[in-house]
């Protein structure tokens, strides 16, 4: 036999089932080959009611102003930018698992990246919706673009961070968008070729763009892979980066200080891997995926919620003892008075709750394992990261330097929470459209991974190993030796 | 463009395909193509072909867009409409990296997707002779393309003889056309065949 990789049989298998390529191609495709579910058009049509409700309360906004909020002075942002910074963190994680771990040469995430950075794609449409109507006058949201106009030319102001925001989210969507597409070219065109109809050919054809599956292309298709992966790296930590600068570049008591941008990094990875666990558990039921994202695929996921929990904790103690030593009366105050009290002290210690403590039950393998726990775990997580962004926009805002300035309590309207809950219509409205249409799982790269991380190549490897020892070796050195002039597949 | 005659040997396993590209450049047969449903890792060396450089395309693009980025907003805040922000430098470079790093991601990537679909001939509307309707699922489909010293008989006993399942001739377009796939396959009028 051909060894192409060794890999050691305490990994579990990426792939569980002796599956063929032909096995695989079948699995992920037929589902889009087949009529939708009830259960698919019960949800489809639950989320399309949502995103209805949504326009309706945007409508408002953009037809009455900005009064249909409660928002006020001093507490402007309000539910608006927790929901578009809660989004754009969600979005985080598709981008880790595509481009870091695919530098990181982790196989694992073979089995979620399509789906994950589908979820990028859509949170970051979600993220863009607030502070476009947060403008109130949203048709001259063009504004913030630098084209050549006909005021002056007035230019948009570089040095500012909501600016940078621009920039940032529309690169960050831009780039998420080619990597996702061009890793879809090389599957629709598998969907195309196993076409019985003439509408699906037709459409998968045009959506595949020709796609052959030439070694050259290939060649050129990896490489470009790989190097979009390596500018989406430091993209992904860049739009983090530079959200937290919206908060961090003021001179607010609680949002200026510079433990901000790498605390909203892990914090979006963080939340950003809940809601891949909360929607890959939904989908490998619902699809019957098991045997492609694995308990081990969702065990891994858990490592990194404790590992990016644990470093959202240790930046919010920080924050306190920062607080504590710097002995600055304004940002004592905001800490110990009107954020871990106050009456909005019960939202810092859910956030505290659902953030630093629940995920540390992660550290047990059993509950890493436990489907049921983790996606429990999943919107707990979601939950204590949408009040993290509410706690540190609503409590360093609501007691200004005058107490004249000092607002009353703050409780969205309908229409507020109608926004955040559109904007739940539209990602699943689209995350459904997603899972009926688009191969769910990248076809092409579990057929690369299945030959060395498969199940099957495990116990062919578990046999020979089992043998003897020095025979082991003695073949694999012979098959390394067979492969000299023909270098067969180095993972 | 013109039709040509193509002999395609399928294979099921990667581990008969790689002796067998050896066997085949051995023989001084040239390849048309290999069409793999994955990326098969060796193969482009296995056949001999030169390693890409769309990398290099990647990273001119990205100059590019860092160029354009600083100039841009110099050009803007120092000649243009030089504003003054609470006193601030107007040449303000620190503050303009965040928006020139994300220009150079965004022209290298943007710039990366347009050569890579351009060198590789993809678009929608865009169509191929495809030799194999499995070569995207679960086969390896290797292509030699006749000629005066590749005769087609010989070209597919020895496919067989190098472990290929499957062994047809075909007479395709080698190019590209604007069409539908699920019309049969009109290729150009021409007729000389190789």
């Amino acid at each position: 036999m051909s060894l192409t990789k060794y890999e050691s049989q305490l990994r579990e298998p990426l792939v569980n089932g002796n599956k063929t390529y032909g096995q695989v191609t079948h699995d992920i495709v037929h589902t889009i080959e087949a009529k939708p579910t009830r259960l698919w058009y019960i949800g489809f049509y639950v989320s399309v009611a949502l995103l209805m409700f949504g326009a309706y309360s945007v409508y408002r906004e953009v037809v009455y102003g900005i009064g249909q909020w409660n928002v006020n002075r001093t507490i402007g942002w309000g539910w608006d930018i927790t929901n578009f910074v809660w989004w754009v963190g969600i979005g985080h994680a598709g981008t880790l698992i595509s481009a870091i771990l695919l530098l990181f040469r982790q196989g694992w995430r073979t089995g979620v990246n399509r789906a994950a950075e589908a979820m990028t794609i859509f949170a970051v449409m979600c993220a863009g919706q607030f502070p476009i109507f947060h403008m109130g006058r949203v048709w001259m949201a063009f504004f913030t673009l630098p084209y050549p106009n006909t005021r002056g030319p007035l230019w948009p102001n570089f040095n500012s961070p909501l600016l940078w925001d621009v920039f940032a989210i529309s690169t960050y969507f831009t780039v998420s968008l080619l990597f996702w597409y061009s890793g879809l070219l090389p599957d629709f065109a598998t969907i195309r070729d196993r076409a019985k109809t003439k509408l699906r050919k037709r459409l998968y054809g045009l959506a595949s763009f020709g796609w052959s599956g030439s070694t050259k292309h290939w060649q050129r298709h990896e490489s470009l892979s790989l190097v979009l992966a390596g500018l989406s790296t430091p993209l992904v930590l860049s739009v983090h980066t530079i959200v937290s600068f919206d908060f961090a570049t003021s001179v607010v008591p609680g949002w200026h200080t510079t433990i901000f941008p790498p605390y909203f990094v892990a914090g979006a990875i963080f939340s950003g891997f809940a809601m891949v666990q909360t929607l890959m558990l939904i989908l490998r039921k619902v699809m019957g995926l098991q045997d492609y994202i694995t308990l081990g695929h969702i065990e891994a996921m858990n490592k990194v919620i404790v590992l990016t929990g644990s470093i959202v904790g240790c930046a919010y103690l920080t924050e306190l003892f920062m607080a504590w030593y710097s002995q600055v009366p304004f940002e004592q105050d905001i800490f110990f008075k009107y954020r871990i009290a106050g009456p909005y002290g019960w939202s810092y210690w859910l956030m505290m709750t659902c953030n630093v403590i629940s995920p540390q039950l992660f550290w047990s393998r059993k509950l890493r394992r436990n489907v049921l726990f983790t996606f429990i775990m999943s919107i707990i997580v979601n939950i204590g990261m949408w009040f993290e962004r509410f706690v540190i926009i609503v409590s360093s805002l609501y007691r200004d330097y005058l107490p004249s300035s000092w607002s009353i309590y703050y409780r969205p309207t309908i229409w507020e929470i109608g926004f955040y809950v559109g904007t739940f219509g539209l990602f699943f409205t689209c995350f459904f459209l997603f899972a009926k249409y688009f191969p769910v799982i990248a076809i092409a790269e579990i057929k690369y991974v299945l030959k060395g991380n498969g199940e099957s190549f495990k116990n062919e490897m578990a046999e020979l190993e089992s043998k003897n020892v020095d025979e082991f070796i003695q073949e694999m050195h012979q098959d390394h030796h067979e492969e000299g002039t023909v270098k067969v597949a180095h993972h | 463009m013109a039709l040509k005659k193509f002999v395609v040997g399928c294979f099921e396993d990667e581990k008969v395909l790689f002796p067998a590209v050896e066997k085949v450049r051995k023989a001084g047969y040239k390849f048309h193509d290999i069409y793999t449903p994955f990326p098969v890792h060796g193969l482009d060396k296995a056949m001999g072909l030169r390693d890409t450089s769309i990398h290099t395309a990647g990273f001119l693009f990205g100059m590019i867009g860092t160029t354009t980025a600083v100039t841009f907003m110099t050009w803007v805040f120092t000649k243009d409409w030089p504003v003054n922000i609470g006193g601030k430098p107007n040449f303000a470079l620190p503050a303009w990296i965040p928006i020139t790093f994300e220009m150079t991601v965004l022209f290298a990537a943007v710039g990366m997707v347009l050569t890579f679909c351009y060198i590789c001939q993809l678009s929608p509307f865009l169509k191929r002779h495809h030799f194999h309707p499995r070569a995207t699922d679960d086969l390896f489909v290797m292509v030699i393309e006749c000629s005066e010293k590749a005769n087609e008989e010989d070209l597919k006993s020895f496919l067989v003889s190098v472990g290929a399942q499957e062994v047809n001739t075909q007479i395709a377009e080698e190019g590209w056309w604007i069409g539908k796939y699920d019309e049969e396959q009109e290729l150009y009028k021409e007729s000389n065949i190789a």
